[in-house]
Parts: C-alpha cells; sequence; structure tokens
C-alpha cells in the first residue's frame, strides 16, 4: 500500500508518511491550495486531541482554534524554515506568546517534520521534550522558551531588532492570546515596536473571545484590541475569520507590504474549531478529553478529514 | 599620603562597556530611562546605534534581552536593581534564566548605599533573588578593577550573569599587579588563623578595615573577597572555614539569602562552624547620605568590628 494515497489523505501515521507528504508539499509550496492547507489542519486538530488525550491536560481550545495560523504559518508563511535545520540563521522566527497552546505548535512543527508525529503522545510526560509549555532547548523548531503570558511578545521585538541591528532580512511573527492582552507587557511590547518601527514584526492575536474564566467582557475586556494596536503605531488588519485561509491570506499579504511600522493581525477565531463539542465552550480551554470524549472528537475529525479527500 | 582613589562601580560598568563595544560588534546595552545614572550614557555616546532605550518599562526589557540573545547579539540591560532583580524578576526567570539565554543584567544602585532616595529603591533582596535562579551567575564586584574584570568575564562566558554595582564612590583595593579575576574564584586578601570573614561588593573594603581593628586586640582573621556569589567558590570557604573554625559574612543586602545564606548552605554540609551574617537585618532601608546609612546600619569597617566582637 503507498504511504500516500492521495495528496494530504495519508493512511499510514508513521513519520515517513510525514515526511513523504512534507516533501510533496514543500515542492507544491508556491502553489499550495486552500484544500491541501485545510487537509493538513486538520491533521494538526487530530494530533492536538491525541497529544492533549494521551498528555490528560494541557489546552485543547486555543490550540484547536489557531490551528489553522499555526498551519498556515508553518506551511505558507515562514521563509527559510527548514525542519532538518531548525537553527538556520536566516530563518524567519515564530515566537508562541501564548504557550499554553504549545500543542497546536508541537503537531503543526510534527507535521512539517521537525520531529515524529508518534512522539506528541509524549506531551507534558516525565522526561519528554515536549514539555507542557514551549522550551526551545528541548524541542526541535521551537524559537522560544514561552508559557508566562505577556513575554512572548516582548521577547519577538528583540528578535526583530535584533535583526534591524545586524542588517538581516528573517521576519519575526508571533501568536498572542486576547485574554493574554490583558498582561501590561504587552502593551509595553507594543510601545516598543511602535516606537522603533519594527516592520519586521507581525503580531498576530488569537481573538476568540473566550480566557479561563469567562467571555473577554466577563472577566476584564481588553476590547477593542485593533483600536489599541493602531495607537501603539501598528498597522491592524482584521481578520474577520481566523479560521479560513483566504483570509488569513489575505492578512498576511497585506502585513507583509507595510514599511515603517509593525503590523497586528487580529484573527476572529472560534475557540476548539473542528470538535464540535469543544467550540465556543471555555470549559475545553484547560481540559483533556477523556476516552469517551476523544473518540467521539477522533470520529468527527476523521469525517472532516474524508470530506475534504472527496473534494 | 595621598588620597585613595575612589569610584562608584556603575561609572567601571560603562567604562568596560565601551572598551569591550569597542572589541566585539554584537555586544549590545538597553536600558530603562537611566542610561545617565546606570552609566550606560557612556557607552550610548561612543556607540548610540548599539543602545537601545527601552523606556521605564523594565520587565519588557529584559524579555527583549532575551530575543536579542537568541538571535545572537550579546546585549546588557541595566537598570536599577530594584527594577532589573525585582520589577522584572519573572521576566528574568522566565525569559532568560529557564531558557538559559545569554543575557547580562547590569544591576547598579544596589544596596543601601543608594542613599537619599530611600528604602523604595534599595534593593536588599537582590543576591537572594537572583542566586536561586537555576543556571544564573552573580557577581558583586568590590571596586572599579574588579568591575571592570567582571564586565568583561561575563561577556566572555556564555549564559545569564547578573551584575550587582553600587552608585557609592568606593575605594580601589585591587590595584595590585597579582590581581586576577575569575568567575567563581574568591580572593584571599588576608590570611589569618582565629577566624574568617567572608566579604563581598563594597564591605571587602570595611571586612579589611575590620580585620586591621581585630588585629588591634589580637585577634587573627582571614579576609576572603568572594565576588562570585554563584557559583561559590566553596572550596575556598570550605577550607578557610576548616583552618579558623568561625565564618563571619558580610554584605550590604539583606542577611536573609545572599552571600550568608549561601555561605551557611555550604558549610553547614560540609564544614559546619559557628556563622555571623552581617547585612541588613530583615529590615527596609532609609534615607541619608550612604556614608551614614553604612555608619548606622553597623555595615562600615567600625560597624563589622564592633558586631564581631559583640559575637566573639
Amino acid at each position: 500500500m503507498p504511504l500516500v494515497q492521495k495528496k494530504g489523505c495519508r493512511t499510514d501515521q508513521s513519520a515517513a508518511a510525514a515526511f513523504a507528504v512534507n516533501a510533496v508539499l514543500e515542492r507544491n509550496r508556491k502553489s499550495m491550495e486552500n484544500l491541501e492547507l485545510q487537509k493538513i489542519a486538520n491533521a494538526v486538530r487530530k494530533d492536538i486531541v491525541t497529544a492533549v488525550h494521551s498528555a490528560k491536560s494541557g489546552h485543547p481550545g486555543g490550540s484547536l482554534g489557531a490551528a489553522d495560523i499555526f498551519t498556515y504559518l508553518y506551511f505558507e508563511e515562514l521563509k527559510n524554515i527548514d525542519p532538518a535545520n531548525p537553527s538556520k540563521p536566516d530563518r524567519d522566527r515564530f515566537v508562541l506568546s501564548k504557550g499554553h497552546c504549545a500543542p497546536g505548535l508541537y503537531s503543526a512543527l510534527a507535521e512539517r517534520g521537525y520531529f515524529p508525529r508518534e512522539d506528541l503522545v509524549t506531551l507534558r510526560h516525565i522526561g519528554s521534550y515536549l514539555q507542557g509549555h514551549p522550551n526551545m532547548n528541548d524541542t526541535p523548531g521551537v524559537d522560544m522558551s514561552t508559557g508566562s503570558l505577556g513575554q512572548g511578545v516582548s521577547v519577538a521585538c528583540g528578535m526583530a531588532l535584533s535583526a534591524k541591528l545586524s542588517g538581516d532580512s528573517y521576519h519575526v511573527y508571533t501568536l498572542l492570546g486576547d485574554g493574554e492582552c490583558e498582561e501590561g507587557e504587552v502593551w509595553e511590547a507594543a510601545m516598543f515596536a511602535g516606537d522603533k518601527k519594527l516592520d519586521n514584526l507581525t503580531v498576530i492575536v488569537d481573538y476568540n473571545d473566550l480566557q479561563i474564566d469567562g467571555t473577554l467582557e466577563q472577566v476584564n475586556s481588553p476590547l477593542p484590541l485593533d483600536q489599541k494596536f493602531a495607537a501603539f503605531n501598528f498597522h491592524v488588519i482584521n481578520v474577520a475569520d481566523g479560521n479560513d485561509f483566504d483570509q488569513l491570506r489575505a492578512g498576511f499579504r497585506e502585513a507583509a507590504e507595510v514599511k515603517g511600522m509593525p503590523s497586528a493581525i487580529i484573527c476572529r477565531t472560534v475557540k476548539g474549531k473542528g470538535v464540535s463539542y469543544m467550540e465556543n465552550n471555555v470549559g475545553w480551554h484547560g481540559k483533556a478529553p477523556n476516552d469517551e470524549e476523544y473518540k467521539t472528537a477522533m470520529e468527527e475529525l476523521e469525517k472532516a478529514g474524508e470530506a475534504l479527500c472527496q473534494k | 599620603m595621598s588620597e585613595v582613589k575612589k569610584i562608584a562601580t556603575r561609572e567601571s560598568y560603562g567604562n568596560a562597556l565601551v572598551e569591550l563595544g569597542r572589541k566585539h560588534d554584537d555586544l549590545v546595552v538597553l536600558d530603562a530611562d537611566l542610561a545617565g545614572a546606570t552609566k550606560t550614557g557612556i557607552f550610548k555616546k561612543a556607540f548610540p546605534e548599539r543602545h537601545i532605550d527601552c523606556g521605564i518599562a523594565e520587565g519588557n526589557m529584559m524579555a527583549i534581552a532575551a530575543g536579542l540573545a537568541a538571535t545572537g547579539k550579546v546585549p546588557f540591560a541595566s537598570s536599577f536593581a530594584m527594577f532589573a532583580a525585582g520589577r522584572a524578576y519573572e521576566q528574568v526567570r522566565n525569559s532568560i534564566g529557564y531558557p538559559h539565554l545569554n543575557v547580562k543584567i547590569g544591576a547598579t544602585h544596589a544596596g543601601i548605599s543608594v542613599g537619599e532616595d530611600g528604602a523604595s529603591h534599595q534593593c536588599l533582596e537582590d543576591i537572594a533573588l537572583m542566586r536561586v535562579i537555576p543556571g544564573m551567575t552573580v557577581i558583586v564586584p568590590s571596586d572599579d578593577i574588579e568591575a571592570r574584570a567582571a564586565v568583561a568575564a561575563a561577556y566572555a562566558y556564555k549564559g545569564p550573569v547578573y551584575l550587582r554595582f553600587g552608585r557609592l564612590a568606593v575605594p580601589v583595593i585591587n590595584d595590585n599587579p597579582s590581581y586576577h579575576f575569575e568567575i567563581g574564584k574568591g580572593i584571599t586578601l588576608r590570611e589569618g588563623k582565629n577566624l574568617t570573614i567572608i566579604a563581598t561588593g563594597l564591605e571587602v573594603e570595611s571586612a579589611l578595615e575590620a580585620a586591621e581593628m581585630l588585629a588591634k586586640d589580637g585577634v587573627d582573621a582571614e579576609v576572603i573577597n568572594i565576588h562570585t556569589i554563584k557559583p561559590l567558590d566553596e572550596e575556598l570557604v570550605i577550607a578557610s572555614a576548616k583552618k579558623t573554625g568561625r565564618v563571619v559574612t558580610v554584605e550590604e543586602h539583606s542577611i536573609i539569602g545572599g552571600l550568608g545564606g549561601a555561605v551557611c548552605e555550604t558549610l553547614s554540609a560540609k564544614a559546619p562552624v559557628p556563622v555571623l551574617r552581617i547585612g541588613v537585618k530583615d529590615v527596609y532601608g532609609e534615607s541619608g547620605p550612604a556614608v551614614g546609612l553604612l555608619h548606622k546600619y553597623l555595615l562600615d569597617g567600625e560597624g563589622v568590628y564592633q558586631q564581631i566582637r559583640a559575637w566573639l
């Protein structure tokens, strides 16, 4: 049986299959169709649910909601990245400021070929290189250790400034949570990025309107985010559906054209996207599915994957 | 007799940065609106393009330094000890310490010798806060010569380093040809057999003065300068403790968790002897001239001597 029956629709779960798929994807990078991205995002979602289920803890909601952003970044946006050489000096950097969505990042990295997908089930296990929150010294492809909210965006500013100082052309991306924007440091960083005109920095906000204690407004709303970033001298792009690749692409392409100021792409997403009972349900911010729930989630995602393969 | 040359270690820090900046293009300096006071302004004048003012946002500055280090620069992030170690503690812990990034923290205005600004600005906890971070090197230079050597050594070392400097001009005590600075290596300044005085920072001078006074009383004190609190020169500390049987630690820091804590942690397991910890006794400082405060808090030579006499 061939490893790959149809592009992106694999039946074999081995790392070899992932690498084979990645090789195909790399060749077709320039012309990658949304359908292919959707298939990858679907695989990323299955990986997220599987990893968190195995860990018996973790953050599936935000990871699933941002799965399309992770997929877009690692399969279309980030330049000069190479899973065989994760610390390539000229690579674009990605800092997961909302570090609790590590399962989403790890799954995208595994799909991209940084490490075997099979290892995702070691998430949060003792001795695993897949820590509960990302650690750059443990995991290939992780550009910064994060987890304490608000700090990653500052680090991304430092990386972008570093490129400016030495005339390097790499770009720096960071993904923030909307609730994370309640941290004062986010705005210290925004002030810095605006003041230093870091046009090689793109801040992405995963705007799903849910945080641990409820909706943004039920907790301590940081809204309006777009006006705030604009006031800090960012070029602001609102993406109405951050789970749609056409809209994501349009947003990132607009950001790439901006000169003289950093960009903020505020992506409206559905927390828990792809697993019906998790969607828009704050209860799934930081909870693992039990065996029954895992089965249901995987069935839904398998079905969604099959539907994509029929297209 | 000519007057002893005095210079504040923060001044040494600024001067050393310029010297290193000339040799190393990857050295960058960050400040949080205190370049005049931390003396990174000296570097700014020489290399304006490599001096980044982050404004009054120390937490952000530390994480920016982490980003610079993660992409190959050697950042020296500077502020007062209170804000570098206190305000930005968690950024230092999580974004610098945990990933073991090559960031140097230049913390000036440590201790009560900040003087008139008072307790809010007199950081007496920074050694404790920094040395509890795994992998963090903590250095407290005693004078201009040691401070400049420490900055150069911190640059050469790969990993996070916390450098503690003072505001007060202090005498140059290490101007001898045999002086050699090495991270983690203490220096025996005076041999003795009755007790060991282990001091750090500007208290090294006070310890030497106290030892002179003790000598007049017939007490032969050994004086050790521990400029690197972490990693502690355990070999030297243990050997001296075993030789004299009594140890006094002296620091311009809380008696909890600083040099005294580090020495006791080592000796309690490996060479248990009575230890007197001299420092600020779990209280906040206050406003006043630095020299007057050091006297009031029994941290000048006379005060250290009196405390040791009372203990013996």
